[in-house]
């Protein structure tokens, strides 16, 4: 596809966002808040996997954390100031991020896979075993984080509409920030460590910093979505720092193509799609949606970008 | 801590330990043989749980119950391979850990559909239900002694398997060059038929033999899986050896966290918090080794 067949791709898919929510129902602007609020998480799971290819197994760890944050700073019946509690959820992940990823970024492959998921779970437990944050059940945020810029209001996030717009910036902004680091020269020396870090290690890159500082950015992002979710749904439990929820997001990456951008986008639509069909159809929907990721597994390793050649997919890795 | 309940604490340290070993060692010899990780591994460990409870009350004895379990899941194991396990040999581990992802999911909803979602106890067999007593108050379960017994004879067996016969050779000549070993005349195909089997049998052997003291529930191979993957980057991959000591020490360290009352600076900590015991154990191991304990040199 020509750049400028891309360009207009973008330009049209930006206003079809803009226009939903005049058009949709409800429902669908709540569910599309949803899809991009997975496509941040999946993006910033992308950017481990897809352009550093580090496997990470437990991305849901900085997505969980930061719900939780907003949960524990929002007192029991009054709003959280947006900005201070966002810095402080996004701040909270990238901290995590920093500990575990100075422990399991000297582990390489297989051995990343299992302890990602190791410390994920951990936390996990940690949330779901002690009374420290309602345990099992999880913590309610019976009321929004509050935007105020001095006395002024900009937005009122009880309003669905309005909550839609201020994730679909996030989102914008999010993508566009990811496209403007794997352009820079560190997105070069990332992808360079993909595909042979023993080479770029004799270049004298210190490639341990590299992918440290990646797996922290990554689980800011993460943490963006996470803190996001949790405003949405106004409720945080053990569940969004579940392994389920890490595969789930690997998923998306690859289904969508990883190493793209648009990729993990359109694996998170497709997916929370799916998922959405097949819980109409069956109580049981996680057998259709473990039988679709095993044909994904076998049959589809380039993902859907690999089937219809999206702006970007050049970059889509082939070493498979 | 008296001395008795020291021993007792000890005993149920070790049971737990060798589970965990005939579970890990699958994981990690499937992983050193095959180059395939399994995130299904602990699945295995729930569906020989589920068939020692479901063939134990259709066939009226464990005995039985294991033993066809155990033949049901060498079939299973040949099955899987077959049909899925066979095509990710030489993919990405990205592939394999999505494929093993999913079959996980299908595994949790056909348990569901076949076996419901309540929490079942399994009787021990007459002959294993009495007690050791220890002290005038305090006694021991027979049946923790006998699995504990039992994992022991299997890991020996293992070892012999592995080290003193010729599959034992095959095997370890697979595991450090495949193509030399298909140069040889070797089936590889079989070679790896056989490792897929045996990892499975031993995992769902495992979840058989828990299930009279854990009882049997939903979830209980996931639990399994990660405590699994604490234990294989303890030991280090691929590494038989490091299997077993891994599990004997977080088998100890998880025991113990839960009994000893820790006292930080004047401040009890939560008991709770005993769980992140093991977890804290590997973040240690992976500061002094990244590799694991008996792992070999990473790149």
């Amino acid at each position: 596809m020509s750049v400028r067949g891309g360009a207009l791709m973008l330009v049209t898919a930006l206003a079809a966002l803009l226009l939903l929510p005049f058009v949709a129902e409800k429902f669908y602007v709540q569910f599309a808040t949803k899809v991009l609020v997975m496509a941040i998480f999946a993006a910033s799971l992308n950017l481990l996997v897809g352009y550093t290819g580090l496997v990470s197994l437990g991305h849901a760890a900085f997505f969980g954390i930061a719900g939780y944050l907003l949960a524990l700073v929002t007192p029991q019946y009054e709003a959280a100031d947006l900005w201070s509690s966002l810095l402080l959820a996004v701040g909270a992940a990238a901290l995590l991020a920093l500990v575990v990823g100075a422990l399991v970024v000297r582990t390489s492959g297989i051995y990343f896979i299992m302890a990602t998921l190791a410390f994920a779970q951990m936390l996990y437990f940690l949330f779901h075993d002690t009374s420290l944050a309602g345990g099992s059940d999880g913590i309610y945020i019976y009321v929004r984080p509050q935007a105020n810029i001095g006395g002024w209001r900009p937005f009122d996030l009880e309003n669905f509409r309005h909550l839609y717009f201020v994730v679909l910036a996030m989102f914008v902004l999010v993508l566009g920030f990811l496209r403007a680091l794997v352009d820079s020269p560190f997105g070069r020396v990332i992808a360079g460590i993909r595909v042979n870090e023993q080479r770029m290690r004799a270049l004298g890159f210190a490639t341990f910093r590299y992918k440290l500082v990646c797996f922290v950015i990554g689980g800011a992002l993460a943490g963006l979505a996470g803190y996001l979710s949790a405003v949405q749904f106004g409720v945080v439990n053990p569940d969004m720092l579940g392994w389920h929820l890490s595969g789930s997001a690997l998923m998306m990456v690859i289904l969508g193509g990883m190493g793209t951008l648009p990729g993990p986008v359109l694996g998170a639509v497709t997916i929370m799609l799916l998922e959405l069909g097949f819980q109409s159809l069956t109580k049981h929907w996680q057998l259709l949606m473990g039988a679709v990721i095993v044909l994904v597994a076998l049959a589809l390793p380039q993902g859907l970008a690999g089937l219809v050649a999206l702006p970007g997919t050049a970059r889509a890795r082939d070493d498979g | 801590m008296d001395i008795v309940t020291f021993l007792i604490q000890l005993l149920n340290a070790v049971q737990y330990g060798l589970l965990l070993f005939l579970v890990a060692g699958g994981l990690t010899l499937i992983f050193g043989i095959m180059g395939v990780i399994n995130l299904a591994h602990g699945s295995f460990y729930m569906i020989g749980a589920y068939l020692a409870w479901s063939l134990s009350e259709q066939l009226g004895s464990l005995w039985l119950a294991i033993v066809a379990g155990v033949a049901l899941s060498v079939a299973l194991g040949l099955l899987l391979e077959w049909l899925f396990f066979r095509h990710l040999y030489r993919r990405d581990h990205l592939y394999q850990v999505l494929l093993t992802y999913g079959l996980i999911l299908i595994f949790e909803e056909l348990r569901s559909i076949l076996w419901g979602d309540d929490v079942h106890g399994v009787r021990v067999p007459e002959v294993l239900s009495g007690s050791i007593p220890l002290t005038d108050t305090l006694s021991y379960p027979v049946y923790r002694l006998w699995i504990s017994a039992v994992c022991v004879g299997l890991a020996a067996l293992l070892y012999f398997v592995i080290q003193r016969t010729r599959l034992g050779m095959m095997i370890r000549a697979g595991a450090s060059n495949r193509e030399m070993v298909q140069a040889l005349g070797i089936d590889i195909g079989l070679l790896h038929r056989v490792v897929f089997a045996l990892g499975v049998a031993l995992a769902a052997l495992a979840g058989m033999l828990a299930a009279p003291v854990s009882s049997v529930f939903p979830g209980m191979g996931n639990q399994v899986l990660i405590v699994c993957f604490v234990v294989v980057v303890i030991g280090g991959i691929g590494s038989i050896k490091g299997a077993l000591l891994a599990a004997l020490l977080i088998g100890l360290v998880d025991t113990f966290g839960k009994v000893v009352e820790l006292e930080i600076a004047g401040f009890g900590v939560l008991p709770e918090l005993a769980g992140m015991s093991v977890y804290l154990m590997m973040a240690a191991v992976l500061l002094w080794r990244p590799e694991g304990i008996f792992g070999r040199r990473l790149a």
